[in-house]
């Protein structure tokens, strides 16, 4: 095996043209388990911890591009108020040991339907920035993730960056897990409301093969809150609109057994974190200090 | 490959370490440092805590060649010398928060880190702090007993150094 250490992005790109076979590691909060038990000999490791550029984060016209390296502790501390859904999320990663070494390109990288920045990058609308000696390209990250454990990824590319808008509405993360740490979710859903554009976003993780949206869920709700002038009214939710919105949340998963949660119970706990989410994200819009319209 | 890190304040070498290896075998197996210990392998247990440029990680998560030229202080690097303990050492002795022990070397460099950090942490911040160390032997009351102390103890000692003029 060949430990390749790139010492800027460049580099990095460099060498992954030159070795398409080589597995990246940021935090190696997944690699290494891999490598710990025998279930993958990759012929090289494509370390892309001295690579200063994927550690930083830029704020430019109301656009965060957060670094693929960016690790989920400086989510929490330095973007809680720019990105306050990406660091709820955040805050739900394992433990503080992992929350200091796994980032956002990790769990893209991954591709995992169960990693927890999934939904919320789903529900803002965020774009993954990937890059190689090509060439740098855009994926909505709707359009990033591509089965289990794949991802929309050319060989010789490697994940730069995230942008994702600062955000204009509330936004809310949930999961279910048997504890508060260290825990894989069963399920988890992440929420956004636009209320610049009078649009809902949502996210959902470990109920399919991938991350999902449910649309039909964003549309209706969207519908709802617009046709009733609840944006500019900020008038309570009817109880009938925020269990609709579960219930359509959770026909949109398409959840298996497994070892950790049924299919019934999944589809049942989404309808609950949706509503409770929704429950929560308009609370707080209707204390006010998110203007109704751009 | 060779791997050249800065432990507990020394620069050590190893080779032949393999390029999958993990910062935690390089640690144990190479530089004759059992202290942390090696349990889950998976990031979950934090059996293996070490502080790595001053943040608590996971060694058995790190790759070697991660380490290259990084500060890594281990459980062996807590004391200040030979024959006295660090606070969070003491309190853990005195509290009886110690059963079987495999434990302890992660829990111990994980509250070290916290009272550094947070001072006089509350319950809430102790427990958020220690939530990637599990202990399978105790529960974790006499481990909060003891970290406790310990901050209160760290707090007091830095109140009578600002005292003294």
């Amino acid at each position: 095996m060949d430990f390749l250490r790139p010492a800027s992005w460049a580099e990095a790109l460099a060498v992954k043209a030159e070795r398409p076979d080589a597995v990246p590691i940021a935090g190696g909060t997944d690699v290494m388990v891999e490598l710990n038990f025998d279930h993958r000999r990759p012929p090289a490791l494509l370390d892309l911890t001295r690579v200063a550029e994927l550690a930083e984060w830029s704020e430019r016209d109301g656009r965060v591009r957060l670094g693929a390296g960016v690790p989920y502790a400086r989510i929490i501390a330095e973007l809680g108020d720019r990105l306050p859904g990406l660091a709820t999320a955040a805050r739900t990663v394992g433990s503080p040991q992992i929350r200091n070494r796994g980032t956002v390109g990790g769990n893209l990288g991954a591709a995992s339907p169960a990693g927890d920045a999934h939904p919320v990058l789903l529900a803002t609308d965020a774009v993954v920035e990937v890059a190689s000696t090509r060439g740098v390209r855009t994926v909505p990250a709707a359009e990033f993730y591509r089965g289990v454990k794949r991802n929309a990824l050319e060989p010789d590319e490697l994940i730069a960056a995230v942008h994702l808008d600062v955000a204009r509405g509330p936004q809310q993360f949930a999961k279910v897990g048997t504890r508060n740490a260290m825990v894989i979710a069963v399920c988890a859903f992440g929420l956004a409301l636009h209320p610049d554009r009078r649009r809902v976003g949502t996210g959902i993780g470990s109920a399919a093969p991938t991350p999902v949206r449910a649309p039909a869920a964003e549309d209706f709700l969207s519908a709802e809150l617009t046709d009733a002038g609840l944006w500019a009214s900020r008038r309570p939710l009817p109880d009938a609109v925020r269990r609709r919105f579960g219930e359509l949340v959770a026909e949109a998963a398409s959840p298996i057994d497994d070892v950790r949660g049924s299919a019934a119970y999944r589809r049942h706990a989404l309808a609950v974190l949706a509503r409770r989410t929704l429950g929560w994200a308009w609370d707080e819009y209707r204390e006010g200090g998110w203007s109704a319209c751009a | 490959m060779r791997v050249t890190v800065t432990v507990n304040g020394e620069r050590r070498e190893a080779d032949d370490v393999w390029e999958g290896e993990s910062l935690l075998h390089v640690l144990r197996e190479r530089l004759g440092l059992p202290g942390s210990k090696n349990a889950c392998e998976q990031g979950e247990c934090g059996s293996c805590t070490v502080l790595m440029d001053g943040l608590p990680v996971c060694a058995c998560l790190v790759a070697a060649g991660q380490a290259q030229d990084r500060e890594v202080r281990t459980v062996e690097g807590l004391a200040e010398g030979a024959d006295r303990l660090a606070p969070v050492q003491e309190a853990f002795v005195e509290a009886g928060a110690v059963q079987c022990g495999f434990c302890t070397p992660g829990l111990l460099v994980a509250a070290h880190d916290l009272i550094r950090r947070a001072g006089r942490p509350s319950d809430v911040e102790i427990r958020e702090a220690l939530a990637g160390n599990l202990c399978r032997c105790t529960g974790y009351e006499k481990i909060m007993e003891a970290v406790r102390l310990a901050a209160a103890r760290t707090a007091s000692a830095e109140l009578s150094t600002e005292d003294t003029p």
